[in-house]
């Protein structure tokens, strides 16, 4: 049983296709720019994803700012105020964490784990960067369109989100929710991509229960987009029709500063339900991709097998499945109908379980492991308290009752900072410490990177920590200003004053990260194709970088799951998974390897 | 690394027990919440401190030194059954309490006095019963300058009811089911002593119900971001004994007495940006 699961059990696979099948490009445009090699296209959703979300990274020290230092600039005012916010949160959300693991890590790594080589549908691939590029167009524009950007609150709820007391009613919701329907349909088509690819295109031998965990969270949560971005789409298609031609999807009857509106009949919290409906799967679309990224990362740097692989499966499908029945646990004190709240209380703590399970099975992989405490293991032990922390937090808001004081609190500021802000970024660095020797051939710095990670780990802890005990005590969040409040006192005040100091200083750390990105492409030690000594396919490419096809002339046969790490007996601390020899003190006599 | 993780724990807990910042003292009947909140505290501060300092155990133990190599256990049925059975007590130990207070939270005491509380886009008002205890019709059809609330003027019912533009007033120890509505966009009211609140949804009557427990008065806030001065959008709520709401409430004028007053109706309708206090 135990061999037919971890072992080489696998009847001799059959060659793969034939390089010449491919659609090879003719000229530097088709090769660097409109390119359809899904690793060139990960570079272009990187990129991108990163440029927009410094973006947002500068926007949030304009918020701190404010925050920490009342009334110090000028130029903030409570319009400027909530753009900011705004702007911020949809941009960390949607157009860094969603486009960089599923457009970035999605596209380098699915054919390249798999052994695939490329994507089945290269064009199509193409075309959902040049849509996501369009996407972030369209909202960057929204920044100097009469009115600014919408200040709606990133959950975007009418009927404020399209009336006039809302900043950027004029154009910015307008082009917020088309950027939002192109990053929709842009997504969609690089979505059909993973899945197929992962469904189609694994080379021989790579049995589904084979597959490296970062290709199941990949996987996962690309299905569990593919299901849930359509409530948004539909949602922001009814809000535009709502605000351009005047119906009433969302729209109950208003009288705005004393006007009666020619809207009637519409309903608020069917907006709310939409939204949520795609809004907490979203939490997971981020999620699933950094489980699985930091399961690997653990595993190879601890060179240990991930502990209870099968689990770890099962759990990432489990809670991709309930994510779809908790929505309403962001609306428990919404006014919907308040006995929902017994329904989803439950199901959102069931939720916890899977996840546990996931945190135990991290934690023991450590356990007797021959930890290396190289960056990426750092950040994934990062991740691990972080996770940790914001799970917990979860259970507050989770148990109906306890969030009813908490909602809308900085208490819920900081707990989804931890779990889907800090975690899966500290994911995603360590996801590019880990790879950027595949992507380049050179290893990033070692100083900058130890630099980057204590000022980013710690800086995030201590901004976000003591926030939880602001929202405790009352301070509502989306407040320009608390100023007034009896319970802010001087001491509220100095600590929203250390808190913003040190975002300047998290924030001042990435120059460290991007400055390294950059100057080791040059300058960094040369990586070799396999410089952490892992199993999985993408590091045993012929060639570092891989070129366009991936693997030469006869794809890898696989022989045996990702994760044979320090296997008694064997020469080496790990086999990688293209590697026919069994281990000796399993099974009886080596399979002979294919010619 | 190891340090640092201990620190991390340690540090939380010491931050937790010895910070200036927790709750306001509770003002409403819903210590039940605040009992939620502590359990939950308790065990998820165990757990956090529990799996962070074995990480930190971890990273000594088994830190790599030459020579060093990993054990090889894929899985660990038992172990693993035992984490999982242990984890669902630890959930059904938080869930219990929750639902058993949402319970409560749902149900309304059959002696909760009715009132009303109306949102606009940035300013707070208030509704009372009038001498025969109920609240009368409304529509926002109704609404005009002369009647900001939207009253209807032919039923006898909202004739009588209390019209009230200024801090709201309530006695102490009796339950109070508050309804809930909107003119505009969606609000809510939160007075951070009373731990309850409820999103105010336009087109649509939303309710919670408390008893407050403590006299004081109490910064009412809208919790649910609703436009520009939002931040701005506060109230006051005095609790008071018997003696002192009951004279109070006589000083209130009735729907039928204010509608006559247009100009206070106007300043009620007018949206513009409250008083910076
Ligand atoms: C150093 C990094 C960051 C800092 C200092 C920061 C700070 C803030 C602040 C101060 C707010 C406004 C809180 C309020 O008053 O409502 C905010 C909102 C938000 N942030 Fe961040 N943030 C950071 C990174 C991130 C990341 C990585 C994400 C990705 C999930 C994120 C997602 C959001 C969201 C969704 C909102 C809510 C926006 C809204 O209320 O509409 N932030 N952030
Ligand atoms: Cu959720
Ligand atoms: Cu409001």
């Amino acid at each position: 049983m135990a061999d037919a699961q971890f072992g080489s059990a696998a009847p001799l696979p059959q060659g793969g296709i034939d390089d010449v099948e491919l659609y090879h490009p003719h000229s530097w445009l088709t090769k660097y720019v409109f390119s359809q090699d899904a690793k060139i296209i990960a570079i272009q959703y990187s990129m991108t994803a990163m440029a927009i979300g410094l973006v947002a990274l500068v926007l949030s020290w304009l918020v701190r700012l404010q925050l920490g230092f009342p009334g110090l600039v000028s130029f903030i005012g409570p319009k400027e105020y909530y753009q900011l916010i705004t702007m911020h949160g949809m941009i960390m959300v949607i157009y860094l964490l969603t486009a960089l693991f599923l457009g970035g890590f999605g596209n380098y790594l699915i054919p390249l784990m798999l052994g695939a080589r490329d994507m089945v549908f290269p064009y199509v691939n193409m075309l959902s960067y040049w849509i996501y590029l369009l996407a972030v167009l369209v909202l960057v524009a929204s920044f100097f369109a009469p009115g600014g950007p919408t200040g709606a609150g990133w959950t975007l709820y009418p009927p404020q989100a399209i009336l006039s007391g809302t900043p950027g009613q004029e154009w910015g919701i307008v082009l917020m929710l088309l950027s939002l329907i192109l990053f929709i349909i842009g997504f969609t088509m690089g979505g059909v991509n993973y899945v197929v690819t992962v469904l189609q295109a694994r080379a021989p031998g790579m049995t589904l229960m084979r597959m490296p965990l970062t290709i199941w969270g990949i996987f996962t949560a690309t299905i569990l987009a593919l299901l849930a971005f359509p409530a948004l789409f539909v949602g922001a298609v009814m809000m535009l029709l709502d605000r351009l031609l005047g119906t009433s999807f969302f729209m109950p009857a208003i009288i705005e500063a004393g006007q009666r509106l020619r809207y009637g009949g519409g309903s608020p919290i069917l907006f709310q339900h939409l939204f949520w409906f795609f809004g907490h799967p979203e939490v997971y679309i981020v999620a699933l991709p950094a489980f699985g990224i930091v399961s690997d990362l653990i595993s190879t740097h601890a060179r240990k097998n991930i502990f209870g692989y099968r689990m770890m499966v099962w759990a990432i499908v489990a809670i991709g499945a309930l994510s779809f029945v908790v929505w309403a646990h962001h609306m428990y004190v919404s006014g919907m109908n308040p006995y929902f709240g017994f329904f989803f209380a439950t199901t959102t703590l069931v939720i916890a379980i899977p996840t546990a399970i996931k945190v135990y099975n991290w934690v023991l992989t450590l356990w007797r492991g021959d930890i290396h405490l190289t960056l990426p293991m750092l950040f994934a032990i990062a991740f691990i308290v972080t996770f940790l922390n914001g799970g917990l937090t979860g259970l507050f808001l989770g148990n109906v009752v306890v969030d009813v004081p908490l909602s809308d609190t900085m208490f819920v500021v900081a707990h989804f900072h931890m779990v889907m802000g800090v975690a899966p970024i500290l994911v995603i660095f360590g996801g590019i410490y880990h790879w950027y020797p595949k992507v380049t051939g050179r290893m990033l710095d070692e100083r900058l990177g130890q630099l980057h990670f204590w000022a980013t780990f710690l800086g995030a802890y201590a901004i976000f920590f003591p926030m939880h005990y602001l929202g405790l005590m009352g301070v509502p969040r989306r407040y320009f200003d608390i100023e007034g409040l009896s319970f802010a006192t001087p001491s509220v005040a100095t600590l929203n004053a250390f808190v913003s100091v040190v975002a300047f200083l998290v924030g001042a750390a990435q120059i460290a990260f991007l400055f390294n990105l950059a100057h080791s492409l040059r300058h960094g030690a040369p990586a070799g194709g396999n410089p952490w000594r892992a199993t999985t396919l993408e590091w045993q490419t012929p060639q570092t970088p891989p070129p366009h096809g991936n693997w030469g002339p006869a794809l890898p046969v696989v022989y045996r799951w990702a994760y044979d790490y320090s296997v008694p007996g064997a020469a080496q601390d790990f086999i990688p998974q293209n590697q026919p020899d069994i281990r000796p003190d399993r099974s009886p006599g080596p399979v002979a390897a294919p010619a | 690394m190891a340090l640092v993780l201990v620190l991390i724990a340690l540090g939380s807990i010491a931050f937790h027990l010895l910070s200036p910042w927790w709750w306001t003292p509770i003002a409403s009947n819903w210590g039940y919440i605040d009992s939620t909140l502590i359990i939950t505290f308790w065990i998820t501060g165990f757990v956090f401190t529990a799996i962070v300092l074995f990480v930190a155990y971890c990273l000594v133990r088994f830190r790599h030194a030459p020579g060093r190599r990993a054990a090889y256990e894929p899985e660990n049925r038992r172990l693993e059954g035992w984490l999982t059975g242990l984890t669902a007590l630890g959930v059904a130990a938080l869930l219990a309490p929750g639902l058993f207070v949402w319970n409560q939270f749902v149900r309304v005491p059959q002696n909760a006095s009715e009132i009303e509380i109306v949102a606009q886009q940035w300013r707070w008002a208030y509704r009372l019963p009038g001498a025969d205890g109920r609240l009368g019709a409304s529509d926002i059809r109704h609404v005009s300058d002369e009647n900001p609330l939207g009253l209807d003027p032919q039923d006898a019912a909202a004739r009588d009811d209390l019209v009230i533009d200024a801090d709201l007033h309530l006695p102490l120890g009796r339950p109070v089911k508050v309804l809930l509505r909107s003119t505009d966009v969606v609000h809510n009211f939160y007075v951070p002593e009373f731990r309850a609140k409820m999103d105010i949804i336009p087109g649509m009557v939303t309710y919670f119900w408390f008893t407050p427990t403590r006299t004081g008065t109490f910064d009412a806030l809208c919790n649910e971001v609703c436009g520009t001065n939002h931040y701005a959008m506060r109230g006051r709520v005095v609790v008071e004994g018997e003696a002192a709401y009951s004279s109070w409430l006589r000083e209130q004028t009735t729907f039928a007495n204010f509608a006559g007053g247009g100009e206070r109706g106007r300043r009620v309708a007018r949206r513009e940006a409250p008083p910076v206090r």
